[in-house]
């Protein structure tokens, strides 16, 4: 459903990333200053390629020579970044609130209610999020990009942030969030541990280059050194 | 020896409403132009932020008079403005206040150019990922974010402009009920025999006024402040 054909040169690093995601969790793997989050950025539109394409379903996202290049705030394209960005100066209700202000939908309480539930953040609604602690603060991240309706979540190491037992409080929520959100997702990330408990497929991703694409087969050298 | 009389008391509330009028008109001026210069490249942009700038570092006088050149009743825009829209500048209280407002802008660009540059950038995208265009940003991240300096810009500027002399009485002179303000009024007063009382009568207005707006400033700053890290 999602189509990533593109180039990009970054400083003295290039970037080359072409794979095709279906449905599902997908994880982009590789380790650190490998490219992943310029793809993601690129995928949410906060970034254009030099080159390339970038299709979801029927949807051209970005064509290079078409000249397309839909903004990021039309793209209804989720994510959830490693720091959460949760506004500041807004409520947790206000920041859950703020994709459906912006596509002016009128309020959904049953899907709210789903989502509040879901990640378990009812009592820190009335919060400020610089009183959250980091695990709280990802769930109500995980919150906002649902509740904007996204046809594509894209999961920005969500959990890097996080010391370990925070990570093993948050994954079982990802795990209900893949399972009953059916939002096909995109999870990046450089711990193999994690990308077992979510993903399905494995984009490889290494010096700016997609190495291989498949199921997660492509981890086997990696678990050894599992954190998890 | 508090009872202004019934002139100390025009003088003040005139310089009151020119402050506020200056102040008013040159905030959304001001932060489009605080926004342009601390987000965008363009060219020209040198000369824009020293044209803004230029009436810090220019004798305030000859910013007066090239007000009065192009924005008198024979000037230019003075002529246009009058002709098409019956607004004069030349010798009114509107002129004290534009007079008041140039002088005091490059304050107020500054102080909310900084709070804008200040702003981590990411909260704007993230934004952006959620639906919102570029005005929605702004209104809803980028504005709230930068209010500690926006409100302390519009203090500096409204305090700037109350104490403003030398480009109004070369602009609009020095006509009381009409152009005189506090300075204007004190710098009269220092110049006719026994004027010492009135005039110190009207600094103590002057000082009194400048700390309120300080203190008002600091407390909208700290509580705007508090939002983000408050529960």
């Amino acid at each position: 459903m999602l189509t990533v054909d593109i180039e990009k040169a970054l400083g003295a690093f290039s970037l080359t990333a072409k794979f095709d995601v279906s449905g599902g969790a997908t994880a982009l793997f590789g380790p650190s200053g490998s490219g992943k989050t310029s793809v993601v950025h690129m995928i949410a539109g906060l970034l254009a390629p030099d080159r390339g394409r970038i299709a979801l379903g029927d949807d051209m996202l970005f064509d290079s020579t078409a000249r397309i290049n839909v903004p990021a705030h039309r793209r209804r394209i989720g994510v959830v970044f490693q720091e959460g960005r949760l506004f500041p100066h807004l409520s947790v209700a206000q920041n859950l609130d703020y994709g459906r202000w912006m596509a002016r939908l009128p309020p959904d309480e049953t899907e709210h209610k789903r989502v509040v539930d879901l990640l378990d953040i009812g009592h820190l609604l009335s919060r400020r999020p610089g009183k959250l602690s980091g695990g709280e603060r990802q769930r109500v991240a995980f919150g906002r990009a649902l509740l904007m309706k996204p046809r594509l979540l894209l999961l920005d190491e969500p959990l890097a942030s996080l010391d370990r037992q925070r990570k093993q409080e948050i994954l079982p929520y990802l795990a209900r969030l893949r399972d009953e959100a059916k939002v096909p997702m995109i999870y990046v990330s450089h711990q193999a541990g994690e990308i077992v408990k979510i993903a399905s497929q494995v984009v490889r991703i290494e010096d700016g280059e997609v190495r291989a694409a498949g199921g997660l087969e492509l981890l086997d050298a990696e678990r050894r050194d599992m954190v998890f | 020896m508090f009872d202004l009389s019934p002139e100390e008391w025009t003088a003040v509330w005139l310089s009151l409403r020119i402050a506020a009028v200056a102040t008013i008109g040159a905030l959304p001026l001001g932060l489009a132009i605080a926004w342009l210069l601390a987000r965008k490249d363009f060219w020209g942009k040198a000369l824009l932020d020293g044209i803004v700038h230029l009436p810090l570092v220019l004798p305030p006088v000859v910013t007066g008079y090239l007000l009065l050149i192009w924005f008198g009743r024979k000037g230019p825009v003075g002529a246009l403005l009058d002709k098409y829209f019956g607004i004069v500048f030349s010798f009114r209280w509107t002129g004290a206040a534009l007079a008041c407002g140039v002088m005091a802008f490059p304050l107020l660009v500054r102080a909310i150019r900084l709070s804008f540059e200040a702003i981590d950038r990411r909260f704007e995208d993230a934004a952006s990922t959620l639906g919102a265009n570029g005005l929605w940003v702004f209104l809803t991240v980028t504005l709230p974010l930068a209010l500690p300096g926006v409100i302390a810009g519009t203090v500096l500027c409204f305090a700037k402009a109350l104490g403003e002399f030398g480009a109004t009485i070369t602009f609009v002179s020095n006509i009381p009920g009409e152009t005189q303000t506090i300075s204007a009024a004190i710098y009269t007063l220092t110049q006719v025999p026994g004027g010492d009382a009135a005039a110190f009568r009207l600094v103590i207005v002057a000082i009194a006024i400048a700390l309120l707006a300080l203190i008002a400033s600091e407390w909208f700053a700290r509580r705007a402040g508090l939002r983000y890290h408050g529960d």
